[in-house]
């Protein structure tokens, strides 16, 4: 089974001779919402142009809905949306007029009443006979997504859909990116929140120096990475845990100054309280208390370290 | 074939154009009245006939082709280049189009522009003197051609510039004085022998020629060469589009 996007053995390499992808293998699925986290530089935006045929492959093969995106262009495109990372907008234009250019570009039929659903949904109707160069960026982004989504795409990639938006907006915006979703569209973010891919994504993949380090359900990697770890100093050594702290998972540091508890972040109980308590009564006295947590970024940044050495 | 998408990019070019229309109506007209002012009424009392045409007549097809050619060439190469100077280009790569279809789009909008340009323009030149169109039918398809023409040439530089200097040089060094030495002003039984053979190398001689025989029913060149030399012109800003197509020179990466 190939995805609704598949990317088979993606090299790109750019004129000056910079190695941008370095054999990328990528199946999303329809209806999914696929996070794609990576530092500057890491490749996603190159990813995303040459799978919306911006820019050339080097090597390797993709489609889109089952059409090769060189030969069968014409209907791999009609299926895809695109929202680049940078603004970029005919200025003296209008909202509606750039939106319509956009859904007849991608060879619709007029539909005024679909162009007013989508502006609607991003909050734009009032504003669709203002021109661009009257909007604020947040408001200037939403018409880039009204104009990715002017055609009925099936695939809508975002680049970095929430750079520089306020928080308010960035809430607004997964809502909006939610309410795709629903409507079956399947949608590729790329993003340096890691809340962000946390908040909305199904799965994520993490991209580094042109190669895909990782893709995984969110769930299970929220799993694996649910664990926080708590590090309590001891005023003195102690040289073993005591009994009635048995029931704790505790690792006694070895020069028995510290000790490590580690728990479940999504379990209903932590147990630190009770771990606290359990300590003064044991008769340790504490010096210091630090939370460690493994979080998504944790794993993120040794990955990337990792692929970086 | 994607018409909608045709149709996208000419409306919206059109737009733009509408939207300065003041401005892209008003400034080819007053300048050729200038022109007209200048040539017709200063230079009409030197010069009272040119092979047996009243001046001010004679200078209407020049003035017109030399308007149609620069407004084409400014319109297209405007057309295409600011959109990869603000970079909404990324839109046309991204959608199902081809390169042919947006060349019929951008040009096809350019060509328009500059073609309802040279009608008002000799629509202006009615007021100034009396105008007796001999072949009106030829008239209009050598004005359609050097608009297509000019404009495909406008796109390739639009395509090649790199930056808005680049843009206008074009047209500076090269169109601009092509134009002004290919006998707007003046026919080129006018000159001495040496600069009359040297006028043959250049093609706008033909395209004005041309035009002014559809006028007046005489001209420097014969007509058939003066169509030949349009003909190849339009073939070779073609051949040179298609050779973009082929190899994305300056435009994909
Ligand atoms: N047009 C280009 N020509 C040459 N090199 C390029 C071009 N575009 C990008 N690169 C290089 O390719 C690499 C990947 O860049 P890309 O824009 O894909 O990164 P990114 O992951 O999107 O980064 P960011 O998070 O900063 O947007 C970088 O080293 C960049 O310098
Ligand atoms: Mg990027």
């Amino acid at each position: 089974m190939t995805g609704i996007v598949s990317v088979q053995n993606l090299r790109k390499t750019y004129p000056g001779g910079l190695h941008a992808l370095k054999g990328i293998n990528l199946e999303i699925e329809e209806g999914e919402i696929l996070a794609l986290l990576g530092p500057n530089g890491a490749g996603k935006t190159t990813l995303i142009s040459t799978i919306c045929g911006i820019s050339k492959i080097t090597e390797g093969k993709i489609t889109v809905g089952g059409m090769d995106i060189v030969t069968e262009y014409r209907k791999a495109r009609s299926m895809i949306g695109l929202v680049p990372q940078e603004i970029t907008l005919e200025p003296f234009e209008t909202v509606i007029n750039s939106v319509r250019f956009s859904r007849g570009l991608f060879g619709k039929p007029k539909n005024e009443a679909y162009l007013d659903q989508v502006l609607e949904s991003l909050s734009l109707l009032d504003k669709k006979d203002a021109r661009v160069i009257t909007l604020s960026g947040g408001m200037k982004r939403r018409v880039l997504i009204a104009k990715a989504l002017s055609h009925e795409p099936r695939v809508l990639f975002l680049d970095e859909p929430t750079a520089g938006v306020d928080v308010e907006l960035r809430k607004d915006m997964w809502n909006t990116v939610r309410k795709l979703k629903q409507q079956g569209v399947t949608i590729i973010l790329t993003t340096h929140y890691i809340e962000e891919a946390e908040a909305i994504a199904d799965r994520i993949g993490v991209i580094n120096g042109g190669e895909i380090l990782l893709v995984e359900d969110k769930n299970a990697l929220m799993a694996r990475m649910g664990k926080k770890k708590i590090r309590i100093d001891l005023m003195e050594a102690a040289n073993k845990i005591p009994n009635k702290l048995k029931s704790y998972d505790l690792d006694l540091a070895k020069d028995g100054k510290a000790l490590t508890y580690t728990y479940d972040t999504k379990s209903e109980r932590t147990g630190i309280t009770g771990l606290l308590n359990d300590l003064q009564a044991a008769g340790m006295q504490m010096r210091d208390v630090q939370t460690q947590q493994s979080s998504l970024e944790d794993i993120f940044v040794g990955l990337v370290q990792e692929s970086s050495t | 074939m994607n018409f909608q998408g045709v149709r996208a990019i000419y409306t919206f070019e059109m737009a733009r154009f509408f939207r300065t229309l003041l401005q892209s109506f008003l400034s080819p007209v007053i300048s050729t009245s200038l022109y007209f002012v200048v040539f017709g009424t200063a230079l009409a009392s030197r010069i009272e006939t040119v092979d047996g045409i009243e001046y001010a007549a004679f200078i209407v097809p020049g003035l017109i082709m030399l308007t149609v050619m620069t407004q084409s060439i400014a319109n297209a190469s405007f057309g295409i280049y600011f959109p990869k100077f603000i970079g909404t280009v990324y839109e046309l790569f991204s959608a199902p189009v081809n390169f042919l279809e947006i060349v019929v789009g951008y040009v096809g909008a350019a060509a328009t522009k500059s073609l309802i340009i040279g009608l008002i323009i000799l629509a202006t030149a009615f007021l100034f003197v009396d105008l007796d169109i001999q072949h009106p039918m030829a008239m209009l398809c050598f004005l359609v051609l050097t608009c297509l023409s000019f404009s495909l040439l406008g796109f390739i530089i639009g395509i090649w510039a790199g930056n808005f200097e680049q843009l206008n040089l074009v047209p500076l060094l090269v169109v601009t004085p092509l134009v002004f030495l290919g006998g707007s002003f003046y026919s080129i039984s006018m000159l001495p022998q040496i600069w009359q053979t040297v006028s043959l190398f250049n093609p706008v001689v033909y395209l004005i020629s041309g035009f002014r025989w559809a006028f007046f029913g005489q001209a420097d060149v014969s007509i058939g060469l003066s169509l030949g030399a349009i003909g190849l012109f339009t073939l070779g800003c073609m051949t040179f589009i298609w050779w973009i197509f082929k190899t994305g020179w300056r435009i994909r990466s």
